[in-house]
This record gives structure tokens, C-alpha cells and sequence, in this order.
């Protein structure tokens, strides 16, 4: 462990690791000193001099993302010395751009923008005109580029060059001509790309999946998991409900990486980050008995006729990752004598890497297998099926047309007495079922993940249910004899 | 006056090695080798060397910060800055074509004293001649068994002035883009792909064959405290005879000029840069300053790299700055802010100001612009932009202010 130290920060006494940045130290103290070139992750190149601090008895002010803590050092981020030579690196950081805040998508979370609120030098003082590069470049099919709103700060090209390694960007030129581009011959298409829009301090990288859709201030952020894959990445769902009719009318507006040193650092991949697309489509938000013809039922009865037919024995019980640590906890309840089916294999599998991507496409297999539950593989099931030992099928979100195709799926289902669906979405084989029971998303709902590594992370409830949707664990509660009251179960991990 | 560089640029084929050997060349080397490299080091300390190069940083000390061997084992190197590029400089031009066995000379002396088995000279990419001369120069000395010890290995540069500046000519080196790295840690301690570097200026190593085969006191001896030997100005502008003059340190700055034969007939001293365009000019008020790095630097200016230009009543202030900020603007490599944004800025101002479009906030404004750049950048081209406009406008205010219409 390192040797914790004292130094004095604006004229308070700190302790902090020795060696740590100070512009790190600072912000465990909260003082947050301004920047845009150091990223944590990226390291401190300390080229935009920005986080400028005054250090007693050191020759010229220094940057204070590469100056290391030492006993007894005394810094100051707000003497007069520091805050002109940070209101002076900020008036030269704008000579050049184009100062376009209302119609740039990056307003509102710009660090450009708002150290210019907090530094309040609102005069300028060039009279020059800007320099002109190049605007709206597609710089791969999920980021767009404005050359003339860059500060060059380079994390966007360190991204490339240091986590991704795939060097789609780079710096060309020289000087004041100096600008971010693609390397000639390359998209900037990597399994990563979005994430150099969250690292770009300024509106020069934007998300073509969003920009334009919706004002960041009329944003709503929850804490969430990223259901893509088994990794499990921690991250903020951003949702817009005070504008509906912004953003196309969807309700969630983007995903964005949060940072968590143990399971995801700073990023997210692009198939977790724009996977939301399909949330909101073909909602289900009623409570149907479709046989012998569709029928709006009420929970209650439609949680006491299945509940009288599931009986014990012959139940399948079909389901996947995307299960909540407390929905596998009442399912493993209600379904006690069934056999289970979630194996990622063959649906829900693909590609994988070294940085954050994991072959399971769903985020809690698990959860299940912390519980002692295992799976069958759909083989079998359809083996059973076809046997006609199936005598109950209990479907939660998963497209057995995806495994089996859309003709066998429909045929095997119709081997079973009982099918259920429940789920947040519908699909063709959701109308093959007997009774179909509106889900939450998890976007909807609180709940626990366990990752691979099985560390269990908490999503928060960003949206309201629509309709009648309800959480699965509270579905299998309804169904359980006595109906077991509607509370969530707190102690399940 | 005592000349150590140029003592035999009479001889015709001083480039040559036969004449360069007649003449005691590559005897400082032979007794070197005969040395332990830290008793070299030693006696570099002794002289007084100053870095040449610009920064005029004791070369003895310098050397002294490469890690020892038994502590940092693997490679080390030296590198040989002949990347001279900064304006009003062309001494290293002239000591590369005439005497390149002086610089491999010193280079192998140096790469002994720190235990580098490989050595680099990088050249400026415009000078292809020199270039030629030196690849002749090392095959050579290659060939007369010079380099058992240390190979030597020739690079050029592709054009950027910012690659003069030791960290971005590492940089250069191992392919990236100029860039200063921001010590610490110096390149003596992690330089060269990562591994303990000394880069020297040509001028600078050129000296060490004298200070071997002298001795490092009797090399001190030619200097004023503290800057041993010799320095080699660079003398352009408005002088009757511009050329190179090699002339002790500490000479008078009066002295030097008369050794270009003094401003040219018929007209009046305006300003002389003392160093290279980056450097704040001496008025005639100075002309009594005994010029080394150190009493130079009390008048509020730099040695530089000895590229003196020499400027006239006929000069304008606006115009000098001008073209010098344009000059900076062009070459500023872009990194950091305050330098790329700045250079622009003061480069736009001052055009302006030509252009009669002057306003009278403009000067409040130079002076404020380049403040808030100098002592704020990574590197010392950052450090001139800020500091070239402000200067002029101190010190010649009504060049400025008649640019101002009223």
C-alpha cells in the first residue's frame, strides 16, 4: 500500500496516497480543478493546460495532472495566479472554435460550455476570424465528427491507440491546421467506437444514434446493468419522459457507460450501448387468456387458472439470462419440479473479446447457477415435446422461433397442454401461447445481476411498467399457492 | 582571438580525414579510450561546456544524470542534434560541412563516457549536402577503426522546426509525430525508446576533441566563468560581413558586431536578437554585455543556439514580430493549447496591425495573450510564443502604436 501523505490544498490540509496526481487527489478532496486532456483511463498528456495550480516553491505554475503528491507540498487551484492561467488556457481553447452552443447536440454536458459558465470571462476578446475545418464527417457508423469544434485534446485518439488498438483516428497536420481524422483507408467501426463520444470533452464526437433526438437537459438518468452480455457493465440509463415528443417518442434516449473499476472501468461495447433499440417495440401491457379466443383477463384470474393447471410435473419452464437474482429465486420456488431451460446455447451466444465482450448475450446465467439450477438443453426440451412428456410449457421472454424456427416452434408448442408467455415483448410465438402475461423490461424494474465473475451488481427502475406489466418475480409470486404477497425479495443476492 | 571549431578552416579539405588527422584529429578520442569513461565525464565537468544547442545546460552535468550502468543496465545512447532549424542559425550548417570529423570525433568521446554502444546523428532534412558529407565522414572514420566502440547510425529529419527540440527529435526518431514530451523524465533517464539518452548540439560535441586533448581546465581557461570555451555566432541581417565568428565566451556583444564589420554603412543600430529569432532582442544599450549564457540571461534574453541577426533603423517592430509569430505559428506542433491557439492569435493581431486595421485594445492585448502563454506550455517554443510579440511591443512601443489609426 502506498504511504499516505499531507499536503495542503488551497490552503486546507489533505491526506492523500503519496504519488497520486494531485488533479486526482483534489477530486477525493471534491475539488474538482478543470481539464480535458487527462482521462484516468487514458492517462495525462497535459496538453490542454487547463488544470493549471500554483505549487509553492516550484519555478512556473505546473499541471496538476502531472504533478505527483509529495509530503508537505502546498497547492493551490484558486489563487489568482491559477485561476488566470486557467481562465487564459480556456480563452484559448475558444480562439478557434466555433462557439455554435445552440444548435451543438454536446450542449448541456459540453466542458467547453460549462467552464465557461463557472470562469465567467463572457467578452471575447478575438476580433480574428475562425479557422474552418471540416464538419459533419461520418466517422463510422455510429459517430459523427466536427473538426472545427475539436480542442484536440487526443483521448478520442488514445482510445484508439491504447484500449482498442485499432488506430481508426488520428491527429494530422500541424499547428493551429491540426485536426482529428480518420487514418485514410479506415472507419472508425470498432466494437468500442461509441465510447469516444463519452471521453470527447467538447461536441466534436457525437452519437448519430442520438444527437439531434433530444436536449441532454431533459434527460433523466438511472444507475442500470447493461443486459447485452454476461459482463455485466454498469451503466446509466438515460430516459426521456418530460419531452414525449422528443426523440422520436422512445422513452429510453441512450445508454451510457458508468464507471466501475471491477467490472467495466470507463467503457462499454457498441452492441451493449445501442442494444435499447428494440426495448419499447411490440410492448406487451395486457393480461390475455388467448384460447379458446383472445380474452382480456384480470391478474388474479388469469394467476389462479394457471396456477390450477400447472400442477407438478411435466412443467417446462423456459426462460434466459435476462432473469433477475430474485426472479430466479421465485421461479426456483414456483417451479420446483420442473425442469429448467436457459442455457444461452444456441440463441443467445456471439462474439466475444479481451476487453469487456463475453460470449453469453444475456447478463444473469449466473444468477440461476448461484441457485443450484440447471438447464436442459433445447434438444431435449424438444425432444420431450415431441414425446408429448411435456404436459406444461412455461415461456419467459425468449423466441423459441429463434432456436427451433418459426413452423417447429409453433408445432412443438402445440405438443404441450399448457402454454405460458410471459415476457416485455411480443413475438410471433407469443401468440401460439394459452395465456400471455405482460413483463416489466429491466428498465422498469429494480433488481440484481450476478456477472461471470459473480459479482452481483443492483439496476435501478429508470421507467415506469407499461400497462399492466409487472416484474417476473411478482408474476411467479401471484402464481404460488397461497399467492405469495407482492414484496420484493430484499435478501436474495 | 582563440578559435577552437574553426582554427583550420583555411584548410581546404579540413572535411577530409587524411588533413583532419594531420591536423591532431581523433588524439582526444585516442586518449579518452585510454580513460575511464567517468574520469571523461570528469573532465568535461571540469571545462565548463555548456550545451550549445540553445539551453546552454553544462554538458558534464547532463551526462552525469545518465544512470549508471551497474544500476540501469541495457543500452544507452547518444544522439547528435544536427537538426538546426531554428532562424538567424547556421553555425552547426557550416561546422558539419567543414569539419565533420570534429563532431564524430566528439561524438565517439561522448558515447564512451556514458557507455553507449550505439549512436545516432539526426540530421535536418534540408541538408542534403551536409547529410553526404557526414555519411562520407563516417564511413571513414569506420573504415580507420574509429568506431569499435560505438556505432554510429545517420537519420534525417522531414522538415519540422519542433524536431530541433531534443524530446521531439526522440520522438521523430522513433517515428511518431513531433511532439515534445514533457520531462520529467528527462531523457538521460528515459529517452531514446525508453532508454537513457544524451542528445547534444554538433557545435557542443565538436568541442569535446579540443577539451580531451587540452584538457578541460585549459579549456575553461578560454571562456568567462562558468562557459568554458568558445561559442560560434551565426551573424546575419544588417551587418557588412554576415557569417559565422567563433569568439570566446563572454565577449562583448560591441566586439562581436565589429567582427562583422558593424551595422552596415550608413545607418544606425535598431536591435540585435542574440540567439535566434526566438530570442528578446538587446538594444544598443547592451552593447557592453559580455555575451555568455549566463550574463545574457541577466539581461533578459538567451544565448539561443548564437544565431544573431542584427537589425536597423530600417526595421520595423511590428514587422519583426510579425514574421517571427508567423514563423511560430506555422512551426507550433500543435500539442498544446496555449501554443497552437496562441501563435494563431498573435499571428492574426499583428497582421492586422500591418494591414492598418489596428485597434487600440490590440496592444493591451499582446502583452495579456502572451502572459498567459509563456510558462504555461510544455516546451520553450510555446515559451517564445508568448513571449516575441510582447517584447517588440515593450520595447519599441511607437512602431506599434503609429500602426494604430487614429
Amino acid at each position: 500500500m502506498a504511504k499516505r501523505v499531507k499536503f495542503k490544498l488551497n490552503g486546507k490540509e489533505i491526506e492523500a496516497d503519496e504519488g497520486r496526481l494531485v488533479i486526482d487527489a483534489a477530486k477525493d478532496a471534491g475539488v474538482e480543478i478543470p481539464h480535458y486532456c487527462y482521462h484516468p483511463a487514458l492517462g495525462n498528456p497535459g496538453n490542454c493546460r487547463m488544470c493549471i495550480v500554483e505549487v509553492a516553491g516550484a519555478p512556473k505554475p505546473a499541471v496538476s495532472c502531472r504533478t505527483a503528491v509529495r509530503e508537505g507540498m502546498d497547492v493551490k487551484s484558486d489563487s489568482e495566479l491559477a485561476k488566470r492561467a486557467q481562465a487564459s488556457a480556456l480563452e484559448l481553447h475558444l480562439v478557434n472554435h466555433p462557439l455554435d452552443c445552440p444548435v451543438c447536440d454536446q450542449s448541456g454536458e459540453c466542458g467547453l460550455q460549462n467552464y465557461y459558465m463557472e470562469i465567467g470571462q463572457y467578452q471575447s476578446a478575438v476580433r480574428e476570424d475562425k479557422q474552418h475545418k471540416d464538419k459533419r464527417i461520418t466517422a463510422g457508423p455510429h459517430v459523427m465528427l466536427d473538426q472545427e469544434r475539436c480542442i484536440l485534446c487526443t483521448r478520442c485518439t488514445r482510445f484508439v491507440d491504447e484500449v482498442t488498438k485499432t488506430h481508426e483516428l488520428g491527429i494530422f497536420r500541424r499547428g493551429h491546421s491540426e485536426r482529428i481524422e480518420l487514418t485514410p483507408g479506415k472507419v472508425l467501426d470498432n466494437d468500442y467506437s461509441g465510447n469516444v463520444v463519452d471521453i470527447c470533452p467538447v461536441g466534436a464526437l457525437t452519437d448519430r444514434d442520438f444527437r439531434y433526438k433530444v436536449r441532454v437537459w431533459y434527460l433523466d438518468h438511472a444507475d442500470s446493468i447493461c443486459p447485452g452480455c454476461s459482463r455485466g457493465c454498469s451503466i446509466s440509463v438515460h430516459t426521456n419522459t418530460k419531452r414525449p415528443w422528443h426523440n422520436d417518442g422512445k422513452r429510453v434516449a441512450r445508454l451510457k457507460p458508468r464507471h466501475n473499476p471491477d467490472v467495466n472501468g470507463y467503457w462499454m461495447c457498441d452492441e451493449g450501448r445501442y442494444g435499447f433499440a428494440s426495448l419499447d417495440a411490440n410492448r406487451l401491457g395486457r393480461v390475455l387468456r388467448l384460447t379458446p379466443q383472445k380474452q382480456d383477463v384480470t391478474w388474479e384470474t388469469a394467476a389462479s387458472e394457471i396456477a390450477a393447471k400447472l400442477g407438478s410435473g411435466g412443467v417446462a419452464f423456459v426462460a434466459s439470462g435476462m432473469l433477475s437474482n430474485e426472479d430466479w429465486a421465485a421461479a426456483k420456488k414456483l417451479f420446483s419440479g420442473a425442469k429448467f431451460y436457459f442455457t444461452a446455447e444456441p440463441d443467445q451466444v456471439g462474439g466475444e473479446d479481451k476487453i469487456l465482450r463475453k460470449k453469453e448475450k444475456v447478463p444473469n446465467l449466473k444468477g440461476a447457477e448461484n441457485l443450484g439450477l440447471t438447464s436442459g438443453s433445447f434438444d431435449e426440451l424438444a425432444k420431450d415435446l415431441e414425446a408429448g412428456k411435456v404436459r406444461a410449457l412455461y415461456i419467459v421472454e425468449r423466441d423459441l422461433a429463434k432456436i427451433w424456427g418459426a413452423e417447429r416452434a409453433k408445432l412443438l408448442m402445440s405438443k404441450s397442454a399448457l402454454v405460458v408467455f410471459q415476457g416485455p415483448n411480443k413475438l410471433a410465438i407469443s401468440e401460439h401461447a394459452h395465456y400471455r402475461l405482460p413483463a416489466t423490461a429491466y428498465v422498469e424494474e429494480d433488481g440484481r445481476f450476478t456477472n461471470f465473475e459473480g459479482k452481483v451488481q443492483e439496476y435501478k427502475k429508470a421507467l415506469e411498467p407499461i400497462g399492466e406489466a409487472k416484474p417476473d418475480w411478482e408474476i411467479f409470486g401471484l402464481l404460488s399457492k397461497p399467492p405469495s404477497a407482492a414484496k420484493r425479495r430484499e435478501s436474495v443476492a | 582571438m582563440t578559435k577552437i571549431l574553426t582554427k583550420h578552416f583555411d584548410e581546404p579539405k579540413l572535411h577530409e580525414l587524411e588533413t583532419y588527422k594531420r591536423l591532431g584529429g581523433y588524439e582526444g578520442l585516442k586518449k579518452a579510450l585510454t580513460m575511464a569513461p567517468a574520469d571523461v565525464t570528469a573532465e568535461v565537468v571540469k571545462s565548463n561546456l555548456r550545451g550549445l544547442g540553445g539551453a546552454g545546460f553544462p554538458v558534464g552535468g547532463k551526462w552525469g544524470t545518465v544512470p549508471p550502468l551497474d544500476k540501469v543496465p541495457g543500452p544507452r545512447y547518444v544522439v547528435v542534434n544536427a537538426d538546426e532549424s531554428e532562424p538567424g542559425c547556421f553555425k552547426d550548417r557550416v561546422l558539419l560541412t567543414r569539419a565533420p570529423h570534429q563532431m564524430i570525433e566528439g561524438l565517439l568521446i561522448a558515447a564512451h563516457a556514458i557507455g553507449a554502444k550505439e549512436t545516432f546523428i539526426f540530421v535536418r532534412g534540408e541538408y542534403q549536402d551536409q547529410y553526404d558529407i557526414i555519411e562520407k565522414a563516417i564511413a571513414e572514420a569506420e573504415d580507420a577503426g574509429y568506431t569499435k566502440h560505438a556505432k554510429i547510425m545517420l537519420m534525417r529529419g522531414a522538415g519540422a522546426y519542433i524536431s530541433g527540440l531534443d524530446t521531439a527529435l526522440l520522438e521523430t526518431m522513433e517515428g511518431k509525430k513531433a511532439w515534445p514530451r514533457q520531462p520529467p523524465p528527462f531523457p538521460t533517464v528515459v529517452g531514446l525508446m525508453g532508454k537513457p539518452t544524451v542528445v547534444n548540439n554538433v557545435e557542443t560535441l565538436s568541442m569535446l576533441p579540443f577539451i580531451l586533448r587540452e584538457g578541460g581546465d585549459a579549456f575553461a581557461k578560454i571562456g568567462s566563468p562558468k562557459n568554458g570555451g568558445t561559442v560560434v555566432f551565426s551573424i546575419s541581417g544588417h551587418v557588412a560581413n554576415p557569417g559565422i565568428y567563433e569568439v570566446p565566451m563572454g565577449t562583448k556583444l560591441r566586439d562581436v558586431l565589429a567582427l562583422a564589420g558593424g551595422v552596415r554603412a550608413g545607418h544606425t543600430l535598431k536591435c540585435v536578437i542574440p540567439g535566434g529569432t526566438s530570442m528578446p532582442p538587446l538594444l544598443e544599450k547592451d552593447l557592453d554585455l559580455a555575451l555568455d549564457f549566463d550574463a545574457i540571461r541577466a539581461a533578459g534574453t538567451f544565448l539561443g543556439a548564437g544565431g544573431m541577426i542584427v537589425l536597423d533603423e530600417t526595421a520595423d517592430a511590428v514587422a519583426v514580430a510579425h514574421n517571427i509569430e508567423r514563423f511560430l505559428a506555422h512551426e507550433s506542433c500543435g500539442q498544446c493549447t496555449p501554443c497552437r491557439e496562441g501563435a494563431f492569435w498573435n499571428e492574426e493581431i499583428l497582421e492586422r496591425l500591418l494591414d492598418g486595421q489596428g485597434t487600440p485594445e490590440d496592444l493591451p492585448n499582446i502583452t495579456r495573450i502572451g502572459e498567459n502563454i509563456t510558462g504555461k506550455v510544455i516546451c520553450a517554443l510555446g515559451d517564445t510564443v508568448g513571449v516575441v510579440a510582447r517584447n517588440y511591443l515593450s520595447k519599441f512601443p511607437d512602431d506599434f502604436k503609429k500602426r494604430i489609426p487614429s
